[in-house]
């Protein structure tokens, strides 16, 4: 094949994505349990939490005053976003490998970029609408500032957020063995760092320590971030968090590399 | 195999290809999964056009070598030449030209049979309708049917479709009618007799001997890593050739020595049947009939038993292993 044969044969792949992201899309609006967990879970968390601290409660960021749904949803949004492109795409990715259907895939001329361009399309578009839905009811309901600057750079963070955790999401499915054994235990490793990152505990009332460790981890960079996005006085005045967005990307390539050199189409056995 | 074995000149399995028109042509192939040798110097063609039946018990090789023909694995040793590439490195071009149903069926769980057939359609250059595709495998009614409420049997119909939707010359069914009940076996048998009729070449896995002796044209059995015997159902193994079974039920009153000069000895069966084994049947019953008939007496249970290709092939695969 010559370098114009596979250049035009990658531009006609791109409709391809579309047409794979359309029925990704579908059977993800079909699965209640993608759609529970994906977005119930995180809505009526920020419903909840902010609830218990009461409306009229604050939490401090980065030594910030903030009203309680100022801190609430960048931070759920931030867990949003590892539900769809981690957790979730974790386990989608897990369940079609184990049933056969991702070597059934490779069996086609389909390229496999356009499958996993497809699966992390629909993934960042999910988070997105989540995100998009939390943001809808904290300016709504808990006095979240909105402006053009706020959403240009969340939804610039969401995405960056989202591929990242696409790319970690890959990275362990090379690990995990089975469907079953998918959920457990994404939910095992991501609750203590939702709890250490701020995600449910506002960060003045975790130990410095705590929030130290966790900053090096994926899940609360992506939340300073967001938080950034909203008030950037928790971020020395600036909107875009540029370290911590490092971090995040960081993940994502080491997810990245790890998910090309181990990355399995084929059912786990013999 | 029947074919003088090559010295492993590429050009010699080049002109072999082309005179024969193989679409699948293997020589000394082997795959070796650490100390193991899983397969050990297979030959194998299949000429276009053609159903190939590939038998072996679990663990003769016999998935190893389909995979590797897929181009799902990568082989060890030999060489290999589907539809004119090597599947280790074909691309997209190659994989739209071969059709494949895996042995578990996956289709997209929450996605309905023609949307299913549709997604697959895309990565196609040349599919086939999806409702031709429906019609080729009998899903029609199922169309607007969830995958995960078909039944096994449908399943099964559906990866068949999937496998069909892109209109490919080669077809591999790995043990496509596991699990069907009688009806809906004869059911797929139609099904791939149909695709033959539409000059498709078929490389068909099954443990069913029925099914290979109704399918397929010629028949390849793999035992321990080898090639055991290859041939048409007919003459496979030595089948035409092989000694038939005569039975019969002396007549009461008589003994073995009443009966006529025949050209083999007279046995006792488990049932108390008498049993001579000859590989010329007619010479056998040209005087035993002759002289039931001269002297009126019946020969009840009166029967001739040829070889069944699965007696061939339980000898076959026991004899190398």
């Amino acid at each position: 094949m010559t370098t114009l044969e596979a250049r035009r044969a990658r531009v006609n792949a791109l409709p391809l994505v579309g047409h794979q992201v359309r029925y990704e899309m579908r059977a993800y609006l079909r699965n209640t349990r993608a759609r529970i967990f994906t977005v119930a879970v995180p809505v009526v968390l920020l419903v909840l939490l902010v609830l218990l601290f009461g409306k009229n409660g604050s939490a401090s960021a980065g030594g910030q005053k903030l009203k309680i749904g100022e801190y609430y949803v960048p931070h759920i949004a931030a867990m949003a976003i590892v539900g769809s492109a981690l957790v979730n795409l974790l386990i989608s990715v897990v369940a079609k490998r184990e049933s056969g259907s991702l070597k059934r895939r490779r069996a086609t001329p389909v390229p496999a970029w356009v499958l996993i361009a497809a699966d992390a399309v629909t993934s960042i578009v999910s988070g997105l609408v989540v995100v998009a839905i939390l943001v809808a009811i904290g300016s709504l309901g808990y006095g979240v500032h909105l402006s053009w600057p706020v959403i240009g750079v969340t939804l610039v963070v969401c995405i960056i957020g989202s591929a990242a955790f696409c790319c970690l999401a890959y990275a362990l499915s090379t690990i995990v063995g089975s469907a079953d054994s998918a959920g457990p235990m994404t939910q095992f490793a991501t609750l203590p760092v939702y709890f250490i990152s701020g995600i449910y505990i506002p960060d003045n009332v975790l130990p410095r320590w705590v929030l130290d460790v966790a900053g090096v981890l994926p899940v609360r960079p992506l939340a300073v971030a967001l938080q950034a996005a909203f008030v950037p006085a928790t971020n020395h005045g600036a909107r875009f968090a540029v370290v911590p967005v490092l971090v995040v990307l960081a993940w994502g390539v080491a997810g990245l590399v790890i998910a090309v050199m181990r990355f399995s189409w084929a059912p786990r056995r013999s | 195999m029947t074919e003088p074995a090559l010295a492993g000149g590429a050009p010699a399995v080049q002109a072999a290809a082309g005179t024969r028109q193989d679409v699948v042509t293997v020589r000394g192939l082997r795959m070796k999964y650490g100390n193991y040798e899983a397969v050990r110097g297979i030959d194998l063609d299949v000429a276009r056009g053609e159903i190939l039946a590939f038998l072996g018990p679990n663990g003769a090789g016999k998935t190893t070598t389909v995979e590797i023909l897929e181009g799902f694995r990568k082989r060890t040793g030999g060489e290999v030449q589907v539809l004119g590439a090597d599947p280790a490195h074909a691309g997209p071009d190659w994989r739209a030209r071969v059709g494949v149903v895996l042995q578990e069926s996956a289709p997209e769980a929450l996605l309905t049979v023609s949307e299913c057939l549709s997604m697959y359609a895309g990565y196609y250059p040349r599919p086939l309708p999806v409702a031709r595709a429906l019609d080729l495998v009998g899903l029609t009614g199922k169309a607007g049917s969830r995958c995960d409420r078909l039944s096994g049997g449908q399943l099964r119909r559906l990866d068949m479709a999937l496998a069909l939707i892109g209109d490919p010359e080669l077809i591999f069914l790995d043990e496509p009618t596991t699990g069907f009940d009688p009806s809906a076996r004869r059911a797929a048998w139609d099904v791939i007799a149909g695709l033959r009729d539409l000059g498709k070449t078929i490389f068909l896995t099954t443990h069913y001997m029925e099914e290979a002796e109704t399918l397929a044209d010629r028949i390849v059995i793999i035992a321990a890593g080898r090639i055991v015997a290859s041939g048409t159902p007919e003459t496979i193994g030595g089948r035409a050739t092989d000694a038939s079974t005569i039975t019969f039920r002396i007549p009461e009153d008589l003994t073995v020595a009443d009966l006529p000069a025949l050209p083999a000895p007279v046995t006792a069966n488990s049932h108390g049947a008498a049993e001579i084994v000859h590989e010329d049947p007619v010479q056998v019953l040209q005087p035993l009939t002759t002289w039931a008939l001269q002297r009126g007496y019946p020969l009840g249970d009166l029967s001739v038993h040829r070889p069944t290709l699965e007696e061939i092939y339980l000898r076959l695969t026991k004899e190398s292993s």
